[in-house]
């Protein structure tokens, strides 16, 4: 269920982005559980009863996944990591010259496996907090959020998200349905068979979508005098050039000086255009979610995370960053530690659901 | 309010207009029937008032419709969104939002009102359709009857002054139809909107009707009158006016109301020959009883010849049981319960189906009862309990031995068909069912005669669609036949053709069941009626019994007759002959 006194859906993911920035600012692995440990608590005690809560497991899953296959890849194919402890020598394929320095088998020593443990848990950890922005803030309003201009981009996407599930619906109801007709109901080419009446029914339903929001009156449009629409287009067109030159110049050697103003500029120039543009439309906004001081607060607690965890890494690297070569047990640094408690301030600030 | 003159309308690659003539007028704060057989142009007709014909679909209107002054040809349809609100008759293809709140409000944004006015005018709609309750849900959570609130709800915020809906209650129960038809007497009473409505279910709607246009045949030019002169004259009637036709009642009574202030004569009449208490009973007691009594007929359809040579695909599959002997079940399931996530679809349901019965299931919008045929068919496996179809468990029988015992009609028909051609289909299913070839053809030969072998399954008609799905099912003729919401879509005609249909198939031995809302169907047809409310049997027995008793699932005849049990027109005709 939607919270109409919820958070703004933003709040939610500059929370989240800021405990995966500090997720990629180390490899202690026990901060990183925590990491972990803290978005999990914020999630289980502010998700709210929806469906897209749900996806929070399908990211577990993922980030599980993740792990595992980091560390079948140490395994199967050897890692560059010097190490003395062997663990097992798996028989070693001999692979012709031409694919040199790669190894598949030979020895799988605990560095590397330690290595690729902390590599994994670092990645894992990233995709969890995605998935907990993903569980706590609802898609469609955060899409709202948008500035006008951008709007029927946004219904478009809203419109797409809901597709995927009908389509899965379909594709149950279809194979469902040959088994009425006899036929196997497994197996690929059950699925193949059934993908054109899916696709048609797909394509219905669009357009039966399409005619609906025709006639409630989607993309009425306001009329804009030509000079403003003009301004518009340039604005617009001149923002994302700049934008794409600023960048090209901050990734080069040579354009250190004019790269940053380029793009600072250009993005300015994007973003007028973006407003200048949302006169065309005439929409308003039912309750739109309102930036209050909770959502300083969760964002600011999210920000706050990253940023100490930013400076612990410059300033104590050797606590985040537990050796391998030699094996040493990661031992939990205090200060970053708290710095990640920070992160449950949700939990204290955020409404809750009414169970 | 709105005014067609002289309108017609031709598709695009249509030789023909498919609507033509159209020369009315619907005035302000009327509400306007819609009223024909399928196919006679009634969405076309529609569609015209708000826009999306021509605009959206293509073909060419000639004419002019006109709505509160605005001519369609000049306006696009999202010109016309605050003048016209459109419902469908699926409401979910109409949703853009996925909570009830900001469906509610899409409509307003897109037109630009002020956040204060559209606040205000959100909760005055969620008062005045009663949907305070279910703001924050999401949609796909909600019934059929509450989403079909919500899409009128989220047309009604621009405070449209005409209302256009294309079948509001084709699927929804008795019970969640009169939640929407209140809604809608509201709004013309109270608010004085301008309804233009078409439903083939005219028992439902015709009294809440202040003019009748009555489209007779496709081409043919509407006619506008009182609901009353147009249904003494229409080619498809509720019950409650076959009754009023029988009887010579003028005018016509519209209502169960009008007709039982009218029906003592006739009930008088009908005392003396006592009503059968299962007019529909069984083949053995409806033939001991025609043996006895003589003067009642069992239905035409089932006194089929069965042994014609022509008709060797269906002959009957077992003798027919004679009283003395216990027939044995088809299926059976016992103390069957399905979960579903966090939902209990069935509860410890207990049922056995004899060969020749025809069973009606019917409950609300979600009680259980596509569950229950889609646990008998296999697609679902019990959660408890267990469940015998022709003595296998169907979830465990391999799908080609499975068809040769059951058969489910889905609900939508069309995704049990997936070729290109009626012809291609027919050769399929003798395939799948491991028939002589041309058994399928001969059977859609019977059933639609005068289909082409080339015409392509999404060109027939609903009605149409349904009997070749029902073909290719009984191409292995399973001795159980299962059919999801049949009369869903079908006008009158449509469904007595089903009717003749499934009599016969009873009357040599196929078990039937149906999940249905259609009450008079279910009367018409049914020996016997299983009701279902959150997934328990709450009711189990003869129809006249059962739904006598119901004051939402009584057929229009049971409830003009009360207290005697009559069931259908025709059986009233029947006794009077």
């Amino acid at each position: 269920m939607t919270d109409r006194s919820g958070l703004h859906p933003g709040a939610w993911w500059l929370w989240a982005l800021g405990l995966g920035t500090a997720a990629t600012r180390t490899t202690n692995p026990l901060l990183l559980a925590l990491l972990i440990a803290t978005s999990g608590y914020v999630v289980a005690t502010c998700r709210p009863r929806a469906p897209w809560s749900r996806s929070y497991s399908a990211f577990l899953k993922l980030a599980l996944a993740v792990l595992v296959i980091r560390l079948f890849f140490a395994v199967a194919l050897g890692s560059p990591i010097p190490g003395t402890h062997v663990i097992v020598t798996l028989p070693e394929v001999p692979l012709p010259h031409w694919a040199q320095g790669i190894r598949l088998g030979g020895r799988v020593t605990a560095e590397s496996l330690v290595f690729a443990l902390y590599d994994g848990l670092k990645l894992a950890t990233l995709l969890i907090c995605v998935g907990a922005a993903n569980a706590l803030a609802n898609p469609s309003r955060l899409l709202k959020s948008l500035p006008g201009a951008l709007y029927e981009a946004g219904v478009a996407i809203v419109v797409a998200l809901t597709f995927a599930p009908n389509l899965i619906a379909d594709v149950q109801r279809l194979r469902a349905a040959r088994r009425l007709r006899g036929r196997p109901d497994r197996g690929v080419r059950g699925l193949l068979q059934v993908g054109l009446p899916v696709l048609e029914g797909a394509l219905e339903r669009s357009v039966a979508l399409a005619a609906a929001m025709d006639a409630r009156g989607y993309g009425r449009t306001a009329e804009v005098p030509p000079a403003v629409r003009r301004t518009t287009a340039a604005l617009t067109l001149g923002g994302l050039l700049g934008v794409c030159a600023g960048t090209y110049g901050l990734l080069t050697a040579a354009g250190g000086t004019y790269g940053l103003p380029l793009l600072l500029a250009g993005v300015a120039a994007a973003l007028a255009g973006l407003r200048l543009g949302g006169r065309r439309s005439l929409r308003t906004r039912y309750r739109p979610d309102r930036w209050d001081v909770r959502a300083w607060l969760v964002a600011g607690s999210g920000a706050a995370v990253a940023a100490l965890l930013t400076l612990a890494s410059t300033s104590d690297p050797k606590a985040l960053h537990p050796g391998v070569v030699p094996l040493v047990a990661p031992a939990l640094p205090l200060w970053p530690a708290a710095a990640v408690l920070i992160g449950l301030l949700p939990s204290f600030v955020a409404p809750k659901e009414p169970s | 309010m709105i005014r067609f003159e002289d309108v017609s309308v031709t598709y695009d690659g249509a030789t023909e207009p498919t609507v033509r003539g159209v020369d009315f007028e619907v005035p302000e704060g009327e509400l306007v029937l819609l009223v024909g057989p399928s196919g006679v142009g009634k969405s076309t007709l529609l569609g015209t008032v708000s826009g999306l014909v021509p605009h959206f679909t293509g073909g060419t209107l000639r004419g002019r419709v006109t709505v509160a002054g605005r001519d369609t040809r000049t306006h696009k349809p999202r010109e016309l969104a605050d003048v016209v609100g459109t419902v469908g008759q699926d409401p979910l293809s109409h949703f853009v939002t996925d909570t009830v709140e900001d469906e509610l409000a899409y409509g307003m944004e897109s037109l630009g009102l002020a956040p204060e006015v559209m606040r205000r005018r959100v909760e005055e709609t969620l008062d005045l359709l009663g949907l305070a309750s279910l703001r924050d849900r999401p949609i796909a959570t909600l019934s059929g009857g509450q989403q079909q609130r919500v899409a009128i709800g989220s047309v009604l915020t621009p405070h449209p002054q005409v209302l256009v809906l294309d079948e509001p209650t084709s699927a929804l129960d008795p019970a969640a139809a009169e939640e929407v038809l209140a809604v809608l007497q509201r709004l013309v009473h109270d608010l004085g909107t301008t309804v233009l409505m078409a439903e083939h279910r005219l028992e439902r709607v015709i009294q809440y009707a202040d003019q009748v246009a009555l489209m007779p045949s496709p081409g043919a030019t509407p006619l506008l009158g009182n609901p009353a002169e147009m249904m003494a004259v229409s080619p498809v009637y509720p019950p409650v006016v076959g009754l009023g036709r029988l009887a010579d009642w003028t005018p016509l009574p519209l209502t169960v109301r009008d007709a039982r202030r009218r029906a003592g004569a006739l009930r008088d009449q009908l005392a003396h020959p006592h009503p059968q208490p299962q007019p529909a009973g069984n083949r053995a007691a409806r033939a001991a009883r025609v043996g006895a009594g003589g003067t009642r007929q069992a239905p035409v359809s089932a006194k089929a010849p069965t042994s014609a040579p022509t008709r060797r695909w269906r002959r009957p599959l077992r003798k027919p049981t004679t009283p003395s002997a216990t027939p044995s079940a088809v299926a059976e399931t016992r103390s069957l319960s399905v979960r579903r996530g966090h939902v209990e679809a069935l509860r410890h349901v207990t049922l056995t189906i004899t060969p020749g019965e025809t069973i009606a299931l019917m409950g609300r919008n979600g009680a259980g009862k596509s569950t229950l045929l889609n646990t008998l068919v296999g697609l679902v496996p019990p959660t408890t309990g267990s469940v015998l179809t022709t003595g296998v468990p169907p979830h465990r029988t391999a799908p080609p031995d499975l068809v040769r015992r059951v058969g489910l009609v889905p609900q939508e028909p069309r995704d049990l068909l997936y070729a290109d051609t009626v012809a291609a289909e027919c050769a399929a299913a003798d395939r799948d069912a491991q028939a002589d070839p041309g058994t399928c053809r001969a059977l859609v030969s019977e059933l639609l005669p005068g289909i082409q072998d080339d015409t392509h399954p999404r060109d027939l008609s609903e009605g149409q669609r349904l009997t070749l799905a029902l073909a290719v099912v009984l191409t292995a003729r399973p001795p159980l036949l299962l059919l999801d919401e049949p009369t869903r879509g079908l006008d009158y005609g449509a469904k007595a053709r089903l009717v003749t249909l499934l009599r016969g198939l009873a009357a040599e031995g196929h078990a039937i069941v149906l999940a249905t809302h259609d009450v008079e169907l279910a009367a018409e047809l049914a020996h016997r009626v299983v009701l279902l409310a959150e997934g328990e049997v709450i009711a189990d027995g003869p129809t006249a019994e059962v739904v006598v008793s119901s004051p939402s699932f009584a057929p229009q005849v049971t409830k003009i007759l009360a207290p005697q049990e009559w069931l259908t027109v025709a059986q009233v005709r029947e006794a009077l002959a």
